[in-house]
């Protein structure tokens, strides 16, 4: 019987490239920013490395196709490397490839980077991505914003919330992550924005408006991971440890079967519910110090606090609004400012989220440091309510 | 003896937009100072997802009804002078819409106003023969430029006849045709726009000559009494002189029929069968319709309502439904930009490739085009679209499904949005998740609605409406939508 991942896997080092608009960088620049960080934190050679995981997503943008793109920008000696692809999750994707190879001992060192280069579309908005020959004959002409608006509207059906209340509290999931992305300055979005500003502000698809909706950005993002003993033997203080990794992916039953109500993630839940038995956690709402999770869009986040069992099902507006997941809140939420003021270069946003996880843990989040965090949560997200990929990962000082 | 035929089903489709005629014509008043003669009334407006073909497959839909199965039906004709393939049958697209049998005779009728009248001519004379019963459909959305006169008196819409053996609910009594090259206006192959000859000569030297002709040769062969007919049906630009052709053929101008002009407009082949439908809801058993299409000659034919005429049908909205059905339209640049006659910025999203695979779309036919699911045989799930292993969480089975049809069924919207980002015609795109009220559930466009109408629990229907054209090869890619029940 799988033993879980618990405590098998150690945080090396981790790097996150400037997010923002990188007009001055090539995907293969962000990537060497990130890794470069990355390598002096784990304080390795280039010839320790054993394997390395590549997440990238569009290939209208970016880099193309293959794991040659990340060999060649970081002159890596001739080693494995996977390109992996799972949606918005893929960042999370790489970090899982690399863990697990760890954990089978196949890689004494493991490196996963992620990259995305969105802003060479020309446009602003994520770039229409290929479907296949089947989906664009039947999918609707949407975006992701109209994909995930939706979640709004079963919400508000489900649990009698009005449509003003709705606004109100998604805006100030926008409004919270304004707040903690102004002091972050790695961040894209460096400014704070209030309510008024976010509820008026122009409507992108009902009823998200510009502010409820994540920016679009470059970046990049590493993790080195090791085992535990070799972390220690390398002198490794304060070692994190990966304690949970769940992915769960739709099966269809979202968009095809009459069981699902439209109001949350069927995948989430799941995810969560394997990653708290991974990790040993019966008390989320209680256990969990810290999250960064998915908020491509407010409607996400506050749907998530509750798939992710901190809130009561239904219970999400009343958090919100009550400020429990501001930074100064019980459970604090996109300390770093989430993908709301990172944006989401798609292929690095899993690892920026764990990056944010690690310096906290370690202390080293500067203005943003919370007091004695011990266990955060990312959540990673990619594809629509109704057909998605969902990583849940966990991770904790070593200790805890 | 030949065995009598007659007409035993129609349908009818107007589109819910009804283009007020003094706002297009006081927008060109400046330019074109005559049309304010003809800012009266409104006509019909197709939506930008609608075309000659949509329109055609909608009032088949209404003949139909919400029966699925359609096995009587043994051939399909489909008349248009503005199909949007010249070559791949429209007819084709048509039929695996509406999944009639494919052990079946289509065909497209085109190239003239006489086309709907004359295939119809041609259903009587197989169902005559014995060839089984004929569905005759004819649609036209016809393009007219901007600050033309045209613009103004054509009128989008489609009508449809079930032809067979038996009297019916319109006994077919005869027809004749003229066939005469006399071109009153014309549209070359590669040309998007008709040209007109001077309204005078096509007057007095066609109307005026070629439909008494064909009219007194139809009652000379019929032997059919000309003060016998209670609805005389002419689709003619010069409505005043209708009165007065009907006359010269024997008949009361007193039965001349509602030509449409002030609330549809002409709909070019298809006008003369919206006539025809308005006379049929209206006509009492016994009475003698006669129905006229002038163009290239002529060609008239003679009906006799049967006493079932009055049988209600009633899922059929038929014209006047439809008549009622509408919404007005004063947005001239909304009719300008559904028609593509103005250059308008499109922004880069709209630049994705829209190229349809053919395979794909051949070997997934029945769900794209006719909207068909599977409902397993075993556990009963009904999903879309249908695949080998079932959708149901809990009895997976495997190659259970049979085709479910689902274009007929009503849904409930579970969840929606109104897109502003992505490319539309008609922004912002509404698109949700239509729960089906007998199970199954389908994310996809709606349509015809407009900000702030839609709501989660709304009840919706399903239409055929294009999905994509990919302007880069020609190709219409057509897809199911859903529309409020209203």
């Amino acid at each position: 019987m799988a033993t879980g991942i618990k405590d098998k896997v150690a945080i090396l080092g981790m790097g996150c490239s400037k997010f923002g608009e990188r007009w001055d960088s090539n995907p293969e620049d962000l990537m060497v920013e990130a890794y470069l960080e990355a390598m002096k934190d784990a304080a390795i050679e280039p010839s320790q490395i054993d394997a390395a995981w590549f997440s990238h997503h569009i290939d209208e943008v970016g880099v193309g196709k293959g794991g040659t793109p990340l060999s060649n920008a970081l002159r890596l000696p001739n080693i494995a490397v996977t390109r992996v692809e799972n949606f918005c999750a893929s960042g999370s994707e790489s970090f899982r490839g690399a863990v697990y190879a760890v954990a089978a001992g196949a890689a004494d060192i493991a490196l996963a980077l992620g990259v995305e280069k969105l802003k060479d579309t020309g446009y602003g908005g994520l770039p229409t991505s290929n479907m296949g020959t089947y989906s664009p004959q039947v999918a609707p002409n949407g975006s992701a914003p109209g994909s995930f608006a939706q979640l709004a509207s079963a919400y508000r059906a489900k649990h009698k919330v009005s449509k003003d209340d709705l606004k109100r509290a998604i805006a100030h999931v926008s409004v919270k992550s304004h707040a903690n992305g102004a002091k972050n300055p790695k961040a894209h979005l460096r400014r704070e924005v209030s309510e008024e500003q976010v509820m008026n502000a122009p409507m992108i698809a009902e009823p998200l408006g510009l502010f409820d909706c994540c920016g679009v950005s470059d970046g990049a993002a590493a993790a080195i991971v090791t085992t535990p003993e070799i972390a220690k033997s390398m002198g490794k203080e304060n070692i994190i440890t990966v304690k949970a990794l769940q992915l769960s992916l739709s099966n269809g039953l979202e968009s095809q079967h009459n069981s699902w109500d439209g109001s949350y993630f069927h995948t989430a839940r799941i995810a969560a519910k394997k990653a708290y038995n991974e990790a040993g956690i019966t008390k989320p709402r209680e256990e969990i110090s810290m999250m960064e999770v998915h908020d491509c869009f407010s409607i996400t986040e506050m749907v998530t606090m509750e798939d992710l069992f901190i809130s009561p099902e239904g219970g999400a507006v009343k958090d919100v609004m009550d400020g429990f997941y501001d930074s100064d809140g019980k459970v604090p939420c996109q300390i770093d400012g989430g993908l709301k003021c990172f944006g989401h270069p798609i292929g690095a946003s899993g690892l920026r989220m764990l990056y944010e996880m690690y310096l906290q843990l370690q202390g080293r989040a500067g203005d943003r440091q919370l007091e004695n965090p011990k266990i955060g949560l990312t959540h990673n997200l990619g594809g629509a309510p109704s057909q998605n990929v969902c990583s849940v990962a966990i991770v904790g000082s070593s200790d805890v | 003896m030949a065995k009598e035929t007659g007409i035993s089903a129609f349908g009818a489709y107007i589109p819910r937009l009804r283009l007020k005629r003094q706002a297009a014509a006081m927008a060109n008043a400046w330019l074109a100072p005559a049309l304010i003669a003809k800012a009266k009334g409104f006509r019909s407006m197709a939506n930008w997802d609608e075309d000659s073909l949509t329109m055609a497959v909608e009032a088949c839909r209404d003949l139909l009804g919400p029966d699925d199965n359609r096995e009587h039906v043994d051939s399909l004709a489909f008349a248009s002078t503005t199909m949007p393939f010249a070559d791949r049958q429209n007819s084709a697209i048509v039929a695996a819409a509406l999944t009639l049998k494919e052990d079946m005779r289509s065909w497209d009728a085109s190239a003239s106003m006489r086309a709907g009248t004359s295939a119809l001519i041609q259903a009587f004379v197989s169902a005559r023969a014995g060839e089984g019963s004929a569905l005759v459909v004819a649609s036209d959305k016809r393009r007219a430029r901007a600050a033309s006169a045209q613009e103004l008196d054509y009128g989008d819409g489609a009508a449809a006849f079930l032809v067979g053996q038996g009297e019916g609910i319109a006994k077919f009594l005869g027809s004749h045709t003229l066939t005469v090259d006399f071109a009153d206006h014309f549209r070359g192959a590669s040309e998007e726009f008709d040209y007109h000859w001077e309204e005078r000569w096509i007057r007095d030297e066609g109307f005026a000559k070629l439909v008494p002709q064909t009219v007194g040769a139809l009652f000379k062969k019929t032997g059919a009494k000309p003060s016998d007919v209670k609805h005389f049906i002419l689709p003619c630009p010069f409505p005043r002189i209708v009165g007065g052709l009907a006359k010269s053929c024997g008949v009361s101008p007193d039965a001349v029929r509602d030509s449409l002009a002030e609330e549809v407009g002409a709909t070019g082949a298809a006008h003369p069968f919206l006539m025809l439908a308005h006379a049929l809801e209206e006509a009492k058993p016994g009475e003698k319709i006669l129905l006229a299409q002038f163009a290239s000659g002529c060609d008239a034919l003679l009906f006799e309502a049967t006493k079932d005429i009055k049988a209600k049908v009633s899922h059929r909205r038929g014209v006047s439904g439809h008549l009622s059905e509408r919404q007005e339209e004063e947005n001239y640049m909304k009719f300008l930009v559904f028609n593509g006659l103005i250059e308008w910025e499109k922004g880069m999203r709209a630049e994705q490739d829209r190229k349809t695979a053919l395979t794909t779309l051949y070997r997934n036919r029945e769900a794209i085009l006719g909207l068909v699911g599977g409902k397993c045989s075993k556990t009963g799930t009904i999903q879309f679209p249908r695949t080998r292993i079932s959708v149901n969480p809990n009895d997976p089975a495997v190659d259970t499904q049979e085709p479910y049809k689902f274009a007929e069924r009503r849904a409930k919207i579970l969840s929606w949005s109104g897109d502003y980002l992505s490319f539309g015609v008609n922004p912002p795109n509404h698109y949700g998740m239509m729960v089906f009220d007998e199970g199954g559930r389908i994310m996809m466009d709606m349509t015809d609605v407009s900000p702030g109408e839609v709501e989660t629990g709304m009840l919706v229907r399903m239409v055929f409406r294009v999905k994509d054209v990919d302007e880069k090869r020609g190709f219409t890619r057509y897809f199911w939508k859903a529309v409020p029940v209203r």
